[in-house]
């Protein structure tokens, strides 16, 4: 154990940093590229009938070709892990945020209305505080999906966690992929640990019910 | 990308698949019938979901080495949660009034499990299954690095010789495939669900 420290403590420490890295940068922009999809569809329901369904077939593509068909684009440069991943990590905020918004029952959408409320003000003060549980549940499943194919970059000599797994793999060393894949698994678990904290911070208790 | 890899591909989902309904629903019934072990279920099996599916297999195969079996037992581990979840909520979340005539009746416990709350409950267990199916499809993909074969060798192989019609061809047969699955079983499930209202 000390002796495994002694020997990869270094590089355990720089891969669980660019792991952390891909992952906050990548889901923070697909959060935001997400949230504002997601609100725009919601206004016009007729467009959210034919993106969703042509959205979900492409979430079927693993994320192992995005970095792959990237890579063969942009070259072995972070922006080509942190576009794919970002790209895949849009599709269930997106859609969650959409049907969050959709599903607010339409008398507050009407109470709303009927205190005078503008198109924003309803949007911001109504709709999303109440689609915020399922909004936050997509949020998790990005987060938790962009940990697992974060381990990708290193397919392409892009480091983290996954270039110890990868190396253990070949080289056949026990140590080197359970020091890759234990943290990894805890970042997972500590990242979906840490996002439903945030949901009992941001829900109140009776809006609290359980989404998944 | 031969035939076989496609083979090969749905080979490994198949016998997970099954290996997971196998070990899913008995678990969904455990977690039902026994409160004291019922945390530690569905606990355990959120998190086995939650771990990243490279890793995952990476842990498997320091005990299993490289190998199909690898594959297979990560992914069974790996889609557990919808056929385990869906079993114990839908057992749970069952019209009371349907189990007290069960037990009106004189069933024994086992009985009224297998005969009266399973086959109303299936509908919703195969939801699960169908879940699983098709994301044991595009976790398979990984499989390659661990010894697996399936379509996963064809994707890395493509992306290593930087050949985009293999990526391409072989990416196009494994949306299909999950697609497919999809579809059909999502058709079965309608049937299924239109069966069990119109007994009700």
């Amino acid at each position: 154990m000390i002796r495994f420290f002694e020997l990869y403590g270094v590089r355990l420490v720089n891969a669980i940093g660019t792991h952390f890295f891909y992952v906050v940068v990548s889901v923070s922009i697909a959060f935001m590229v997400a949230m504002t999809l997601g609100i725009l569809l919601s206004r016009a329901p007729r467009w959210a009938n034919i993106m969703i369904p042509v959205l979900s077939v492409f979430q079927t593509v693993p994320g192992i070709v995005f970095i792959g068909i990237l890579f063969l684009y942009l070259g072995m440069v972070p922006l080509t892990v942190i576009t794919a991943l970002a790209i895949y990590a849009v599709f269930p905020i997106l859609k969650n945020t959409y049907v969050g918004i959709i599903e607010v029952p339409s008398q507050y959408k009407e109470a709303a209305k009927g205190c005078g409320m503008s198109q924003f003000q309803a949007l911001f003060r109504v709709e999303i505080p109440l689609a915020l549980p399922t909004i936050i549940s997509g949020l998790r499943m990005s987060t938790v999906y962009t940990v697992s194919w974060a381990v990708l970059a290193a397919m392409i000599g892009l480091g983290g966690l996954g270039e110890l797994i990868y190396a253990g793999v070949s080289s056949n060393n026990s140590a080197l992929i359970l020091g890759g894949a234990i943290p990894a698994a805890l970042m997972a678990v500590l990242f979906s640990q840490l996002i439903d904290g945030l949901r009992k911070l941001l829900i109140p208790k009776p809006l609290r019910r359980d989404v998944k | 990308m031969t035939a076989d890899m496609v083979l090969g591909h749905l080979f490994i989902v198949l016998v997970s698949v099954v290996l997971t309904i196998i070990v899913g629903v008995p678990l969904g019934v455990c977690a039902y019938f026994f409160t004291g072990v019922r945390k530690i279920i569905l606990g355990v099996v959120e998190i086995l979901q939650t771990i990243p599916a490279m890793a995952l297999l990476g842990v498997i195969m320091v005990f299993l080495g490289a190998g199909k079996s690898t594959v297979i037992l990560g992914l069974l581990l790996y889609s557990l949660l919808p056929v385990v979840q869906n079993t114990y909520v839908g057992l749970s979340e069952m019209d009371p009034a349907i189990k007290e005539v069960a037990t009106g009746m004189g069933m024994t416990r086992i009985y009224q499990l297998i005969h009266v709350e399973l086959p109303i409950v299936f509908p919703l267990i195969f939801t699960g299954i169908r879940i699983s199916t098709v994301t044991a499809v595009g976790v398979a993909v990984f499989g390659a690095f661990v010894g697996g074969g399936g379509l996963g060798s064809v994707i890395y192989r493509g992306i290593r010789i930087q050949n985009m019609r293999l990526i391409l061809t072989s990416t196009f047969a494994l949306m299909a495939m999950a697609i497919v699955f999809d579809v059909v079983m999502a058709m079965i499930e309608r049937r299924l669900q239109g069966r069990v209202s119109a007994r009700r």
